[in-house]
C-alpha cells in the first residue's frame, strides 16, 4: 500500500501547483467587485485590463516559452484594425470581432512565428522588432483602408452578444473587457499547467535536452507563438472596441517597450505578473505622470533598473515571496 | 541485427574531420563500450548519431531504418535516447515532474493543453516507480537544481531511460561524480534493462572493462579496433595509444 500512497501523494504534488491559491480567489473577487465599487475609475480599470491581457499574452511567450520579443505590437495592432475593419465592414458584434481578430493575428503569429524561432535571443529580438516595424509602416500606407496617421473611426459597437450594451458606457464596457480577461486568463492558466505547458517549460530551461527526450521544440513554440499573438490580438480588439479611434500608435514601438516594461515589472512565469505590472504602470503613470511627465520617466526607469538587477524573474512578486519566505521560516522555528 | 549501425559516417568542420569514415555495429542488446583518448572524436561522433550535427557523407541507421537526416526529437520517437557528459537536465523543475513529462512525451500525450500536468496516474506511477530506481525517491520533489551532483547524474540517466529507448548512448555517465557516490552510478548502468542496446562512451577504462561485453576504439576520427574486451585489452597498439591516459587513473 505504500506504494500507491506514495504515487497519490505525487499525483497530489504535481496538480497542487495548479490550485487557486485564495489570494486568486480574493483578487478576481476583487477586480469583479470594482464593477460596483469604483465607477469613477472605470477608464483607468479597462486600460488595465487591457493592457493585463497584452502582457499576459506576452507571458506566455517569454515567461513560459522563453522567447523573447520587441514587437509585440505588431499582433495587438493587428487584431486592433481587423475588428475595427471587421465591424464596419460586416457586423459590429463585439465577440465576433474578438474572434475575428484572434483568428487573424493568430494567424499573422503562425507565419511570423516561422521568423522568429531562428537563431537566439538577440536574433529574436532582432526579428520581433522588424516584424512590428514593418506592420506599423503597412498600416501607415495603406491609408486608404487603415486611415494612417488620422486613424480609423466610426467602428460601430453592437450590443455584446445582442443585449449588453457597450458603446460610450464606461461600467458595462470594463465589466465586458474584465470578463474577456478573466476567461483568457483561466484559459492561459491550463495551458501553461498541462502537459503541453511543461513541455514549453522545458524548452525554455533545456532546449538541447528538451530535444533529446522528444519534444518538438520547433511545433510547440510556434504553437505557443500563435496562441500568444491571438491573445495579444484580442487585446488589441478589446482596445479598438472600447476606444473611439484605432490609429498607428497601437502597433508602434513604444507600445511593444511598455508591455515588455510592465511584464518585467509584475514578472514573469507565474501569469499575474502582466497584471500586477500593468496596474502598478499605469496607476503610477497616471499619479505620478499628473504631478509632472519627467518625474514619470525618472521613476519607471529607477524601478526598471532596481527590478532588472534585484528580480529579474519574478518582478516585484519576489518581495512578496521573500517575505513569505521569511515568515514561513520564523514560524518553523521552535 | 544491428540495433545501431554507421556506414562511412564522415564529418568534416573546415580541414578537420573528427569522424572519418566510421563503419560502426552495435548489436541488439548489446553493452557496447565506444573508447577513445581525448580528441578522438567520441563526442562528434555521438552528436551525428543522435542529429544533433548532420554528417558529410555516410549514413546512420537504427534498427534497419536510416536516420541520417532525422531531426533528434524523430530519432528519439524511433527509440532513441542519451545521456550527457555535462548533465542537461530542467534545473526548474523537480525530478518527478521532469520524469513524468518525459513519459508524457513517450507516450504522445504532450500536445495535450487542456488536462492538468499529473492528473495521469498511471504516468505519474510510472515515474515514481522509476525515481526510485534511480536512488531519487527522497528528492522527487525538489527543484532539480538544488540536487547534490550525484543525484543530478542518476537523474540524467533515469531521464532517458523513462523513454523506454532502444538503443541508450551513454556519454560518460560518471563523469565528475565523486569517487564515494560513483559505485551508485555503477549500480544504476550495471541494472540497466537487458533488452536496452546501450553504447557506453567512456574514458574510464575501469567502468569499460567492468560493463562492455564489446569494444570500439576510436583514434583521430576512425574506427582503429574492436572486439571483446579480453581482445582490447591485450592489443599493443591499443596500450599504446592509451598509454599515456592510462597513468592518470
Amino acid at each position: 500500500m505504500n506504494t500507491v500512497n506514495t504515487v497519490q501523494q505525487a499525483v497530489a504534488a504535481l496538480k497542487q501547483k495548479r490550485a487557486w491559491h485564495w489570494l486568486e480567489y480574493l483578487f478576481w473577487l476583487g477586480a469583479a467587485a470594482s464593477v460596483f465599487l469604483l465607477p469613477s475609475q472605470h477608464a483607468l480599470l479597462t486600460q488595465i485590463a487591457i493592457w493585463s491581457l497584452f502582457a499576459i499574452s506576452l507571458d506566455l511567450l517569454l515567461g513560459y516559452a522563453g522567447i523573447v520579443s520587441l514587437g509585440h505590437a505588431a499582433y495587438f495592432g493587428f487584431g486592433a484594425y481587423v475588428a475595427a475593419l471587421f465591424a464596419i465592414n460586416f457586423y459590429g458584434e463585439p465577440v465576433t470581432g474578438l474572434l475575428v481578430a484572434g483568428i487573424a493575428a493568430g494567424l499573422l503569429g503562425l507565419v511570423t512565428s516561422l521568423l522568429v524561432l531562428r537563431g537566439t535571443d538577440l536574433t529574436r529580438l532582432m526579428v520581433t522588432l522588424g516584424i512590428a516595424l514593418v506592420m506599423y509602416e503597412i498600416a501607415n500606407q495603406m491609408s486608404w483602408l487603415t486611415g494612417g496617421a488620422d486613424g480609423l473611426t466610426g467602428m460601430p459597437v453592437n450590443p455584446v452578444l445582442g443585449f449588453f450594451p457597450i458603446y460610450f458606457m464606461a461600467a458595462n464596457a470594463y465589466a465586458y473587457v474584465l470578463a474577456v480577461c478573466f476567461v483568457l486568463f483561466f484559459v492561459a492558466k491550463r495551458i501553461v499547467h498541462s502537459p503541453f505547458g511543461y513541455s514549453l517549460r522545458a524548452i525554455k530551461g533545456n532546449p538541447l535536452r528538451a530535444s533529446s527526450i522528444g519534444i518538438p521544440n520547433n511545433r510547440r513554440l510556434i504553437a505557443v507563438y500563435t496562441i500568444a499573438a491571438a491573445y495579444a490580438g484580442i487585446a488589441g480588439a478589446l482596445l479598438a472596441q472600447t476606444t473611439p479611434v484605432v490609429s498607428l500608435t497601437y502597433i508602434d514601438f513604444q507600445r511593444s517597450a511598455d508591455v515588455l516594461l510592465m511584464l518585467i515589472i509584475g514578472g514573469t512565469g507565474y501569469l499575474y505578473g502582466g497584471i500586477i505590472g500593468s496596474a502598478l504602470f499605469l496607476v503610477a503613470q497616471k499619479f505620478i505622470g499628473n504631478v509632472t511627465p519627467q518625474y514619470w520617466e525618472f521613476w519607471i526607469g529607477f524601478a526598471l533598473v532596481v527590478i532588472a538587477l534585484f528580480a529579474r524573474d519574478r518582478g516585484v512578486f519576489s518581495i512578496y515571496e521573500r517575505i513569505s519566505g521569511a515568515l514561513r521560516s520564523r514560524k518553523a522555528k521552535p | 541485427m544491428n540495433a545501431l549501425e554507421t556506414v562511412g559516417l564522415e564529418k568534416r568542420f573546415g580541414g578537420i574531420v573528427p569522424t572519418n569514415d566510421v563503419n560502426l555495429k552495435v548489436r541488439e542488446g548489446a553493452r557496447h563500450a565506444l573508447i577513445g583518448p581525448n580528441g578522438a572524436g567520441k563526442t562528434t561522433l555521438i552528436n551525428l548519431l543522435t542529429g544533433v550535427l548532420k554528417p558529410s557523407k555516410g549514413r546512420v541507421k537504427l534498427g534497419g531504418t536510416d536516420i541520417t537526416t532525422l531531426s533528434p526529437h524523430r530519432r528519439v520517437s524511433l527509440g532513441m535516447a542519451r545521456t550527457f557528459q555535462i548533465n542537461q537536465l530542467f534545473g526548474d523543475l523537480s525530478p518527478l515532474e521532469a520524469i513524468t513529462l518525459v513519459i508524457g512525451e513517450r507516450e504522445k500525450l504532450g500536445t495535450r493543453f487542456w488536462r492538468t500536468f499529473g492528473s495521469d496516474e498511471k504516468l505519474v506511477a510510472e515515474a515514481v516507480a522509476l525515481a526510485k530506481q534511480f536512488g531519487l525517491a527522497d528528492v522527487l520533489e525538489e527543484r532539480t537544481s538544488s540536487l547534490p551532483y550525484g543525484k543530478q547524474r542518476q537523474l540524467e540517466i533515469a531521464l532517458a531511460i523513462a523513454g523506454k529507448p532502444r538503443v541508450l548512448l551513454l556519454d560518460e555517465p560518471a563523469a565528475g561524480v565523486p569517487e564515494a557516490e560513483r559505485h551508485e552510478i555503477l549500480e544504476t548502468v550495471a541494472a540497466l534493462p537487458k533488452d536496452v542496446t546501450v553504447l557506453l562512451i567512456e574514458h574510464d577504462m575501469d567502468i569499460v572493462f567492468g560493463f562492455a561485453d564489446r569494444i570500439s576504439v576510436l583514434v583521430d576520427g576512425k574506427l582503429f579496433v574492436e572486439g571483446e574486451p579480453k581482445e582490447i585489452e591485450n592489443d599493443p597498439r591499443v596500450r599504446a595509444v592509451y598509454l599515456g591516459e592510462r597513468t592518470d587513473d
